[in-house]
C-alpha cells in the first residue's frame, strides 16, 4: 500500500520543525512514532500534503523528574517509558500501561505524546492522562502554553492542538505519598485496540486517599474521566462500601457501544469489574490479575 | 514527483539511494537495495514479517518511511550472518526446526537477536513476549521458542570460551 505523495520536511530544530507547521498552515501532519500516521496513510484515510517528521529534532527524547512532574518528551518511545527507573518505581499506572500497548515492535517507535495527539477513542494513553491529571505542553512560535489533557482531549481524533502547534511534552504529577496505579485491558490479542481499558490511580497518604483517579478507554468518543467516582475515594477512602460506590459510578459513566468486540452492556460490566479490580488490589484483597502477574515474572519487556 | 536522496548503512555498509517520501522502508529495502530476505506480509503493522533492526531496534519496516533511514543503521536478515557463518539465531533455527514455511523467519529471527542482546538469558515468558509482535501463520511458535533457547545457550558457551 502506498500513501498519496506528500512533501517530506525533516527538521532539526525545534524552531525549524514550528516555523515549518506554521508555514503549511494546517496542511501538514507531525510525524513522531508514526504508528497511527503512516498507516492512516497508507489506507488514505489521512492525506496530508506535507509530513514533519520531527524524529531529528533534538532535545525531545527525555524522561525526567522536576519540580514535583515527571516530564515525558515528544519523541520518548513507550519502549523507553517500560525502561524508565523513574517509571517503575514511582508511576504505578504508567509502568502498569506501557507494556500493554500495541507489541513490542511498534512500542519501540511509538510515543506517549504522539498517542495523546492522534486522539482515538482506544488509545490507552488518553485515559492515563485523564486519571493522573496530565498536562500537554505545546510550543508554536508565538510560545508555549499548557493544555490540561481533559480539555486536550475534544472527540474522536480532535484535539485542542492548533494547527501551529506542536506537542513537545506531556507532563503528569509526582506522587505526593504511596502511589497505586494500575491500566486493565482487555483485548482479544496482542495488538488490539482495547475492548475496554480501565486507568486506576490513587495518590495515598496513610490509609486515605488524597487524590484518585478513573478514566476509561473504548466506551465512548474519547477516553472518559469518572469525577463522581474519584470524589467517592478521595472523601472515604477505599474499602468495601467506596469500591462498590464507585465502580459503579465508573459504569454509569461509559458510554459503551455495542460493535465487534463485544456488547454494549458487557463493556458496561467490564468497567465496573476492572475498576472493583483495581481498588481490591490496591487494598490488597485481590491479587493483580493473570495479566499483571505475567508482567511481574517478564524480566525484561523488549 | 519529489525525490530525496539519502545515506543509509545497510548492514555494515553505507548506501545512496534515491527514494520517493511516500516509499515505505520496506519496499526500500526489496526494490531499491534488493534485498528481498524482508518480507511483506500484512502490510497493516499487524504481522511483523517485515521486521528490520534499526539503529538495533526492531520495527516494522512496513510502518517506516524509507526517507527517515536516512543517517541511520539498518540491519536486515541478510546482515545477520552468512551460510558459511551463520549467527546462533539462524543456527538455532535450523537445529530446532524453527520454520515450516518460512515467512515470518527473517523477522522472527531478527526480533531474537535484538532480545539476546539486550536480555542474553532469557526465560519462556521472555522470549513469548519478545516476539508477541510477530506473527507465525504456521503457528509453529513452540519451535520457535526452541530455537531462541538454543541460540542463547550457544551464545552463552561461546561467551564463556572467549572470556576463559
Amino acid at each position: 500500500m502506498y500513501p498519496p505523495r506528500f512533501h517530506y520536511e525533516a527538521p532539526t530544530s525545534l524552531d525549524e520543525a514550528l516555523q515549518l507547521l506554521n508555514m503549511y498552515q494546517g496542511e501538514a501532519k507531525v510525524l513522531s512514532g508514526g504508528m497511527s500516521l503512516i498507516p492512516l496513510m497508507k489506507l488514505r484515510f489521512a492525506t496530508p500534503s506535507a509530513v514533519i517528521d520531527v524524529n531529528n529534532v533534538p532535545g525531545l527524547d527525555y524522561l525526567s523528574e522536576e519540580s514535583g512532574e515527571l516530564r515525558i518528551g515528544a519523541l520518548t518511545r513507550n519502549r523507553d517509558i517500560i525502561r524508565s527507573d523513574a517509571v517503575r518505581t514511582r508511576y504505578p499506572l504508567l509502568a502498569s500501561t506501557a507494556p500493554q500497548i500495541a507489541d513490542p515492535l511498534v512500542r519501540g517507535r511509538s510515543t506517549l505524546v504522539g498517542s495523546l495527539c492522534h486522539c482515538d477513542p482506544q488509545g490507552d494513553w488518553g485515559a492515563v492522562m485523564l486519571a493522573m491529571n496530565g498536562d500537554v505542553v505545546a510550543a508554536s512560535m508565538s510560545g508555549r502554553r499548557r493544555i490540561a489533557v481533559s480539555d486536550f482531549l475534544l472527540g474522536p481524533f480532535q484535539t485542542s492542538l492548533r494547527s501551529d502547534e506542536l506537542a513537545v511534552e506531556a507532563r503528569v504529577p509526582a506522587p505526593a505519598g504511596q502511589p497505586f496505579g494500575v491500566y486493565h485491558k482487555l483485548e482479544r490479542k496482542v495488538g488490539d485496540f482495547a475492548t475496554v481499558g480501565v486507568a486506576v490511580y490513587l495518590d495515598r497518604s496513610g490509609s486515605s486517599v488524597t487524590t484518585a483517579g478513573i478514566a476509561l478507554t473504548g466506551v465512548g468518543g474519547t477516553n472518559i474521566k469518572c469525577p463522581a467516582a474519584e470524589q467517592v475515594l478521595e472523601r472515604g477512602g477505599v474499602n468495601d462500601h467506596t469500591i462498590e460506590e464507585a465502580a459503579g459510578l465508573a459504569a454509569e459513566a461509559a458510554k459503551p457501544q455495542t460493535d465487534h468486540r463485544g456488547s454494549a452492556e458487557y463493556k458496561r460490566h467490564l468497567v465496573r469489574t476492572f475498576v472493583s479490580r483495581a481498588l481490591l488490589t490496591s487494598i490488597g484483597r485481590e491479587p493483580v490479575d493473570i495479566r499483571q502477574r505475567r508482567f511481574e515474572n517478564v524480566r525484561v519487556l523488549v | 514527483m519529489e525525490v530525496k536522496q539519502i545515506t543509509v548503512t545497510v548492514n555494515g555498509e553505507p548506501r545512496l539511494v534515491e527514494v520517493e517520501p511516500r516509499t515505505l522502508c520496506v519496499h526500500m529495502i526489496r526494490e531499491v537495495l534488493g534485498l528481498t530476505g524482508t518480507h511483506l506480509g500484512c502490510d497493516t503493522t499487524s504481522c511483523g514479517a517485515c521486521t528490520v533492526l534499526l539503529d538495533g531496534v526492531p520495527v516494522k519496516s512496513c510502518t517506516l518511511f524509507g526517507v527517515q533511514t536516512d543517517g541511520h543503521e539498518i540491519t536486515t536478515v541478510e546482515g545477520l550472518g552468512w551460510p558459511s557463518e551463520l549467527h546462533p539465531v539462524q543456527e538455532g533455527f535450523k537445529e530446532e526446526h524453527g520454520l515450516q514455511c518460512g515467512f515470518c523467519t527473517p523477522g522472527m529471527m531478527l526480533t531474537a537477536a535484538a532480545l539476546l542482546e539486550e536480555n542474553p538469558d532469557p526465560s519462556e515468558l521472555d522470549i513469548r513476549w519478545a516476539i508477541s509482535g510477530n506473527l507465525c501463520r504456521c503457528t509453529g511458535y513452540q519451535n520457535i521458542v526452541n530455537a531462541v533457547q538454543w541460540a542463547a545457550r550457544k551464545m552463552a558457551a561461546t561467551e564463556a570460551v572467549v572470556s576463559a
